[in-house]
């Protein structure tokens, strides 16, 4: 079971927690093609690596949050609020949870 | 013959406790402390099991948790286990055992014929054979090979016993108590951190409770244990469980051990829990998981009496059992000579060590040699000859090039194997840790993991005990930080491990197309059985796992993988490395089912939900349904009527004068804040500007796919404040689906979200009497037909207590549904219901408000919808708002795509018999006989039968059916002619709606 540390609570076992998929996808407005409209819809990147995606402390504080994370390890590399910059991965490396 | 194996001076178990237990029906004889394994040794019975499939007498092999051959079933009843370790159940007064797979008795066993018939059981027998005819597989072929093969056999009551569940936080959990495991401890228990030590056997110590050579600080091996004991049960830091065995291990180090609490007790305490499971969130990890010793692979290895060298030992030095008379020794290591030495001094005659190496000649060797052991260098056994134990063998020269020559046979009723030590990798590896390959020693190491893990001593290929002891205190002092002292011991005598070991078939002489030369005892897989599977074709190691079953048993492969490994690699010519290891699975041991279950069985499984309603409900006879984890009432029958009788009574009761019904489970979420309409306005498909306070509004919710996520109706409480009602099972979905859109798209937006589920209870009031019944009660309020249409909303009081009322409508009636804390809202219902007697006020259950429903063609989102369904496909295109700029789904359901005019749209079915209630799920098709494969026009979505048409009715999702308003279709069915039906609007009952506004 991951550890997850909630930027708000602190560390906590990830069944708190549900996963809310990639992060930093823009959802875009009404005005756009038709095929941009679907890759926002379907296209990820599915990630071998440094994956940024989204997770929400669901039975905690409810607030959604942001984690890098590796898919090949399952390590964190680091955990930031929703509206923040994706930090540097490598800077972090060798420290995660 | 009793006890005429049990030596005096040896061994640890209490002869001042003498223990009788029952194995197979008849009483045997041991101490406090024996295993059954080593009690039956004891008696100079090594017949314990019959093996999986060709039913060949077997004995132990192992005095451990690897043990794949002596398998048991303990306790009675309910409380029976099968499939032990013999070799690990601890004897207790009134034990009972007994042994598996045989018919009728272990010596005298029909399946037996399957050992003659084993040149035609080959690998892959099973897939071959039983293809055909097609459906003998299930009837005939299956329970035959079930009851011929297999394991013990499963209780079949409830588990009476309880279990639980420990959740543990530590700086340093060590898997394994042997020397470097106690040492590990040691170095970091010192240092003041947290420390968990498991072990899976009743006592710490590990292989130095069987060593009576090494000599630590000039004390015994196990002298020595029992003061590093003593120490760490000092270290008040320091959690010590024993018989607990840590079998998987997770990711963020979290490691599952099994604890077995009172299985080795006659009687248990009143209370304690028969095995306990820790989650362990440890910081660091070190596994001193030990090694293995590996079988070797000679034709009739799988004999009784044929055990690994290093278990003789055990049951010597722990358990004071000799395991034979006379022995041969068979080596391709330095270890076996040791046992060897000791095992002759405590009376076995040693025929002679038979070496496969051509020039052994360390320090053991020339000790075993100056006290008169024969050491038969390049020498292999042939094969080893006896039924119920073995009773001679074959020893063969082997020359340089690996050719083997006539031998000669000698007699003798042991023999001890020694392949050499595979370290155990399996929690490494579960810890997703890399392996390398050490040619040296020809097995593989751990290499790095992305987990906080180290192996410490023999399961990293550290062998010799005062290496061990150094790597097992530096991997724990490091584990809790690296600062401290580390311990130091002096070892004063030891052997040092040698070169050798051997994995693989011993060379042989001849092809042996017919020899059983055993790789995987439990699943009986020979190595002939492995060399097929690979000239078939199958050079993964994963595959030939698979098609051989090799490694598959209960064992996961602990004696079976190194030299199933071994022969593929040799039989393909391809290095060992290049072969691979199949994948290590939890749990390295096996875990009882109760464990893994703990407390969540019974009334436990699930939180269960209840109602306000639910004891007046069950106090009215009310039979109930699970949904989700709700219990509903489902209907309330009167007596001698079944289901049908009860929801016709009550839907026509609400049509004629009004029902009673406990909404509660609805969903519902209070959006509050400046921007709540905004926020309803990006959320919703409707418009919600324009929605009046005090007024109501049915919600559709899109996902920005398109397709319908969930629906209900909205109340306009205050200009800043909506009561948001969701579907039963969306409440959690729909509250994290807002969550989401506002913390993370719309954080301009200044809203706030509550589940008030929990909060508000309540009543459904529907039928043309609901007004009358109600109106006394509410304090004054004026609910009348202009104070109060449909689908308005009052605040106000209901006996006094706080109400929020809703003039909606679930079934098509005049109605309401009354909010109240639901903590009150049972004083409220029963004031209800006796306002309601004189107007013959009925309860109805959820049957009854989905025919109710259906006869309204209002959808149920999840049963008409299915994940692709569009609002305007379900007869909702109204409720799209045309002029917001955008809300959740807006730009998807502009899509060419989802306006199609062939798309699955709702419509009502009919059938043409009146009585014929069509199946839901049912395909709708275009002729009455369709050529196969036809394709579906559209499939029936709900289905009852109608009170109120007094006929059967259905909805249906078809292709474009509104548009087909009168057509044909049919229903095909198993088993009789289709069911011809015919479209019409699904809007069965009242379509104009003067009920609803009466």
């Amino acid at each position: 079971m991951l550890l997850i540390e909630c930027p708000y609570c602190g560390p906590r076992a990830e069944i708190e927690f549900s996963y809310g998929g990639e992060a930093h996808i823009d959802r875009p407005g009404p005005e756009v093609s038709e095929e941009e409209w679907a890759s926002f819809l379907y296209l990820r990147e599915n990630t071998k690596g440094v994956l940024a995606e989204r997770w929400r402390h669901a039975h905690g504080c409810g607030r959604f949050f942001n984690a890098l994370r590796d898919t090949r390890t399952d390590e964190f590399k680091a955990f930031y609020e929703m509206g923040e910059k994706r930090p540097d991965a490598e800077k972090k490396e060798g420290e995660g949870a | 013959m009793s006890k005429t194996f049990r030596l005096s001076g040896y061994g640890r178990v209490d002869r001042s406790r003498p223990v009788t237990f029952l194995f197979d029906g008849k009483p045997v004889k041991g101490y406090a402390g024996d295993t059954v394994a080593s009690a039956l040794l004891a008696d100079g019975r090594h017949l314990m099991g019959r093996s999986f499939k060709y039913h060949r007498p077997r004995g132990p092999v192992s005095a451990g948790s690897d043990e794949p051959n002596a398998l048991i079933g303990v306790g009675e009843g309910a409380r029976h286990t099968p499939n032990l370790r013999a070799t690990q159940v601890e004897v207790h007064e009134g034990l009972v055992a007994i042994s598996q797979n045989r018919l009728p008795s272990l010596r005298f066993d029909v399946g037996i014929v399957n050992t003659l018939a084993s040149p035609f059981l080959p690998a892959g027998f099973y897939y071959k054979t039983f293809m055909w005819p097609h459906g003998f597989w299930d009837k005939v072929y299956e329970p035959l090979i079930r009851r011929a093969s297999g394991l013990g056999k499963a209780p079949t009551a409830p588990d009476p016993d309880e279990y639980g569940l420990h959740y543990a936080h530590c700086d340093v959990l060590v898997a394994g108590a042997g020397p470097a495991g106690l040492a590990a401890a040691l170095a970091a228990g010192k240092t003041g951190v947290r420390v968990i030590l498991c072990d899976e056997n009743p006592e710490f110590g590990g292989a130095l409770l069987s060593d009576s050579h090494s000599l630590i600080d000039g004390v015994a091996a196990a002298q020595w244990v029992a003061r590093t004991v003593a120490e760490l049960e000092k270290l008040p830091n320091v959690q010590l469980l024993t018989r607990c065995s840590a079998f998987n291990y997770g990711p963020h180090n979290m490691v599952a051990l099994n604890q077995r609490l009172t299985d080795h007790l006659a009687s248990a305490p009143v209370g304690m829990p028969r095995e306990r499971i820790w989650q362990v969130r440890a910081k660091e990890v070190v596994l001193a998981a030990g090694s293995l010793e590996r079988p070797l692979v000679f034709e009739g290895n799988d004999r009784p009496g044929i055990l690994l060298a290093s278990a003789a030992r055990t049951y010597l030095q722990r358990y004071g059992v000799l395991c034979g008379r006379k022995a041969v020794v068979m080596t391709a290591d330095d270890a076996a000579y040791r046992v060897a030495i000791e095992m002759a001094e405590a009376g076995l005659k040693i025929v002679a060590v038979a070496d496969l190496r051509a020039n052994p000649d360390s320090a053991v060797v020339a000790e075993a040699r100056a006290r008169g052991i024969k050491v038969l260098p390049s020498t292999t056994i042939q094969r080893a000859h006896g039924h119920y134990r073995v009773g001679a063998v074959e020893l063969a020269p082997v020359s340089a090039d690996g050719a083997v020559g006539k031998g000669r046979t000698v007699s003798c009723d042991l023999v001890l194997m020694s392949g050499g030590f595979t370290p155990s990798l399996h929690l490494h590896c579960q810890a997703r840790g890399a392996l390398t390959y050490d040619d040296k020693l020809g097995v593989y190491l751990p290499g790095d993991s992305v987990e906080h893990v180290r192996s410490a001593g023999s399961c990293r290929g550290v062998y010799a005990l005062d290496a061990v002891l150094r790597d097992g205190a530096e991997a724990g002092l490091n584990a809790a930080g690296g600062e401290g002292d580390l311990p130091v011991w002096t070892v004063t005598r030891q052997d040092q491990p040698g070169e050798g070991g051997f994995a693989g078939a011993l060379p042989r002489r001849g092809p042996g197309h017919l020899a059983l030369a055993f790789v995987d005892f439990q699943n009986d897989v020979t190595a002939k059985d492995v060399k097929l599977a690979v000239r078939e074709g199958f050079q993964s190691i994963e595959h030939v796992k698979r098609y051989t079953t090799t490694g598959m048993a209960t064992d996961q492969g602990k004696s079976s993988n190194v030299n199933a490994l071994a022969i593929v690699s040799k039989t393909l010519q391809r290095a060992p490395q290049k072969v691979g290891l199949t994948t290590y699975r939890p749990p390295y041991t096996p875990v009882t089912f109760g464990a893994f279950a703990s407390h969540a069985r019974g009334d436990q499984f699930d939180p269960l939900r209840l109602a306000p309603a639910d004891g007046w409900a069950r106090a009215h006879g009310a039979v109930f349904e699970d949904v989700g984890l709700w219990r509903r009432a489902r209907y309330f029958p009167r007596a001698g009527e079944d289901m049908l009788a009860a929801v016709t009574r009550e839907c026509r009761m609400v049509r004629k004068t009004a029902g009673i019904f406990d909404a509660s489970t609805l969903g519902k979420i209070e959006v509050v804040g400046p921007d709540a309409a905004e926020f309803m306005n990006r959320f919703y498909i409707n418009g919600w500007t324009k929605l009046g306070v005090g007024k109501c509004r049915y919600g559709l919710v899109c996902r920005d796919n398109g397709f319908v996520y969930d629906d209900g109706v909205v109340g306009r409480v205050a200009k800043d404040r909506f009561h948001v009602t969701t579907t039963t099972g969306g409440a959690a979905g729909v509250l994290n689906m807002m969550e989401d859109y506002l913390q993370t798209e719309w954080a301009d937006l200044d809203v706030w979200l509550t589940s008030i589920t929990e909060e508000w209870g309540v009543i459904a009031l529907q039928g043309p009497k609901a007004r009358e019944i109600l109106a006394p009660l509410v304090d004054g309020l004026d609910i009348s037909a202009e104070a109060m249409p449909h689908m308005f909303l009052k605040e106000g009081t209901i006996g006094g207590i706080p109400m929020r009322l809703f003039r909606v409508s679930f079934t098509g009636e005049l109605g309401y549904e009354i909010n109240v804390p639901s903590g009150r809202m049972r004083e409220v219902w029963d004031r209800v219901w006796a306002a309601g007697q004189p107007h013959g006020l009925t309860p109805y259950g959820t049957e009854s408000m989905h025919v109710l429903r259906a006869e309204k063609g209002y959808l149920i989102v999840g049963q008409e919808t299915d994940g692709t369904a569009t609002p305007g496909d379900v007869g909702c295109g109204w409720a799209i708002s045309k002029i917001k700029p955008d809300f959740i789904g807006k730009k998807a359901l502009a899509l060419p795509a989802l306006n199609a005019p062939d798309r699955l749209q709702m419509v009502g079915v009919l059938t043409d018999d009146p009585h014929y209630v069509l199946e839901e799920g049912m395909q709708l098709v275009a002729a009455p006989q369709m050529q196969a494969p036809a394709s579906a026009d559209g499939h029936i979505t709900s289905s009852y039968f109608s009170p109120a048409l007094n006929r059967s009715i259905a909805i249906a999702m078809v292709k474009g059916g509104r548009s087909r308003m009168g057509a044909t279709l049919y229903a095909p069915r198993l088993d009789a002619a289709a069911v011809r039906v015919t479209l019409v609007d699904p809007v069965f009952y009242d379509p104009e709606g003067a009920r609803v506004n009466g």
